[in-house]
């Protein structure tokens, strides 16, 4: 791409903001009501944090999340996505890599969610997964659309991305190859809903700024006292 | 307007086609290299782009508009749609288009080659000729110069042996206009497409009288730059030259503007509103400005951009 300079964002935006929304609306629509179950289950998720840990737990977060990314990966990004954008079949696959990742941390790898010892990025963790899980639906009416475009986990990839950050920053060991694809989504997406004037453009590269800084913090902490 | 208004507004609108052309031919001299339409008669001044406008997926409600746009487009003269491979589902939403209204055989099917490496080009070209349903494309175009050196070769060939009309390169926003000045002075092509707009003058310098001398046909894109030139212009008051174009909207104005430069063969604005591309097609289409009126309409303009 030669006089890369004189591009800017919007330079490669493929449709409106109109087609955009519309697209997730026509995805609420159709999948009715799988968001009460995908928001059952992320709700469910979150509370069991605060239960005392189990392998059984760990192993169930980590399989719920691979099917969330699995099923976002087929019906949003490849499905609807790729008919707007052509290259959202390359991130189809990034999220199928990444729900295989999560299914084989979980099953094989005996993934911990919880850490035995607290820590500071606790908080932070937590706060992402309410924000996915709970807030992000929330965010359609909020900037003035309508519910029927409310972005949901397991059903939109932003909730879904944001939601497993959380989680993944609560996990022990620290998985930090697993938050490759979500960091890149996040920036991806967030540069796109810059160019469409989206109001929550900000939020997904701001999510994905939070969790690199926890997990360098994390692993200066670790290198530091232990 | 539903799909079959639509329909029924072109078979009405057959006779006030012939005399819409009749009258564009009279506006202002024909740009040298325009080419000359099948069955006659110059390429209207006026086109419809697809970026963006007609990337709507799967949609069926925001398909169906893009139909009544073009069926408004071709009620009010118009011919040449261009497309590429790069804006999504538009070639497939333009083809079911003109399959509904029946129109294949009255567009000037304006497309785009854009793939590397350019082996692959030939099957992309033939796909999205599918797309379409045109037996073939008027004008095949290289574009944003990708692989323009494998490309352009090939695209002659197929001009050769009368599998596409017209070829042409493209480029927008100012960039690589060296490269398109080589191009146009090495190559035998019939059109180029570059950015040209009230706001972006650059073409102006050496593309448009270079195109003149070569007899090369030009499209200019973003006349409106994707919307930020009439936003940009909105808070003002339409300057007193627009009165005496019988221009009541900045839309009317910039597009005049681009559309009578009389090195430019056609505009491409794109929108997904009908009540736009009728006054696009008005606008464009009629009482165009002399160079006169364009260098006040340029001068009572200079301070507002």
């Amino acid at each position: 791409m030669t006089e890369w300079w004189t591009y800017r964002i919007d330079s490669f935006l493929l449709f409106s903001a109109r087609t955009y929304q519309r697209l997730i609306e026509s995805t609420n629509t159709d999948v009715w009501p799988l968001q009460m179950v995908t928001l059952m289950a992320g709700m469910g998720l979150l509370l069991w944090l605060g239960r005392p840990h189990s392998q059984r737990r760990d192993r169930v977060v980590f399989v719920l999340l691979a099917l969330a990314w699995a099923w976002v990966a087929w019906d949003f990004l490849h499905r609807r996505f790729a008919t707007i954008n052509w290259a959202a079949d390359y991130a189809a696959l990034l999220f199928a890599l990444q729900a295989v990742a999560l299914l084989w941390v979980g099953v094989s790898r005996g993934g911990r969610v919880r850490r035995r010892k607290l820590s500071p990025t606790d908080p932070v963790a937590i706060l992402l997964i309410v924000l996915g899980v709970i807030v992000y639906p929330l965010l359609a009416p909020m900037l003035g659309r309508p519910w029927v475009q409310a972005e949901v986990f397991a059903v939109a990839p932003d909730p879904t991305v944001i939601t497993t950050l959380g989680f993944l920053l609560l996990a022990e060991p620290p998985r930090r190859l697993l938050i490759v694809v979500p960091v890149l989504w996040c920036l991806f997406h967030g540069a796109l809903l810059w160019g469409l004037r989206a109001g929550q453009a900000w939020v997904p590269p701001a999510v994905a700024l939070l969790a690199v800084a926890c997990l360098l913090w994390r692993r200066k902490f670790v290198l530091h006292h232990f | 307007m539903q799909l079959g208004g639509a329909s029924a507004l072109c078979g009405l609108a057959m006779p006030a086609l012939a005399q819409r052309e009749g009258a564009a031919s009279a506006v202002g001299p024909t740009p040298r290299g325009a080419p000359t339409l099948t069955g006659g008669g110059a390429l209207p001044r006026v086109g419809l782009g697809s970026w963006i406008t007609f990337n709507v997926g799967n949609d069926a409600a925001a398909r169906m508009q893009c139909a009544d746009v073009m069926a408004a487009f071709f009620s009010a003269g118009g011919r040449l749609i261009d497309s590429s491979p790069m804006y999504g589902s538009s070639q497939a939403v333009i083809g079911e288009g003109l399959k509904k209204l029946n129109m294949l055989g009255r567009v000037y099917s304006a497309d785009k080659v854009w793939i590397a490496p350019a082996s692959r080009g030939a099957a992309q070209m033939e796909a999205s000729r599918n797309l379409w349903g045109v037996p073939r494309f008027d004008l095949m175009q290289v574009h944003n110069l990708l692989s323009w050196q494998e490309h352009l070769p090939l695209l002659l060939d197929m001009k050769a042996a009368g599998r596409v009309r017209h070829v042409g390169i493209t480029t927008s926003e100012g960039r690589r206009m060296r490269d398109i000045e080589q191009i146009m002075r090495a190559h035998p092509i019939d059109f180029v497409q570059v950015t040209y707009s009230l706001a972006d003058r650059r073409a102006e310098d050496r593309i448009l009288p270079l195109a003149r001398e070569r007899g090369i046909a030009v499209i200019a894109n973003r006349p409106f730059e994707q919307g930020e030139l009439l936003r940009a212009l909105a808070r003002h008051a339409l300057p007193p030259i627009a009165a005496e174009l019988q221009c009541t909207s900045w839309a009317q104005f910039a597009l005049k503007f681009v559309a009578s430069h009389p090195d430019v063969t056609c505009a491409i604005p794109a929108t997904t509103s009908v009540a736009h591309v009728r006054e696009n097609m008005a606008a464009g289409l009629s009482n165009l400005p002399d160079m006169g009126q364009r260098n006040r309409m340029a001068a009572q303009t200079a301070g507002l951009l």
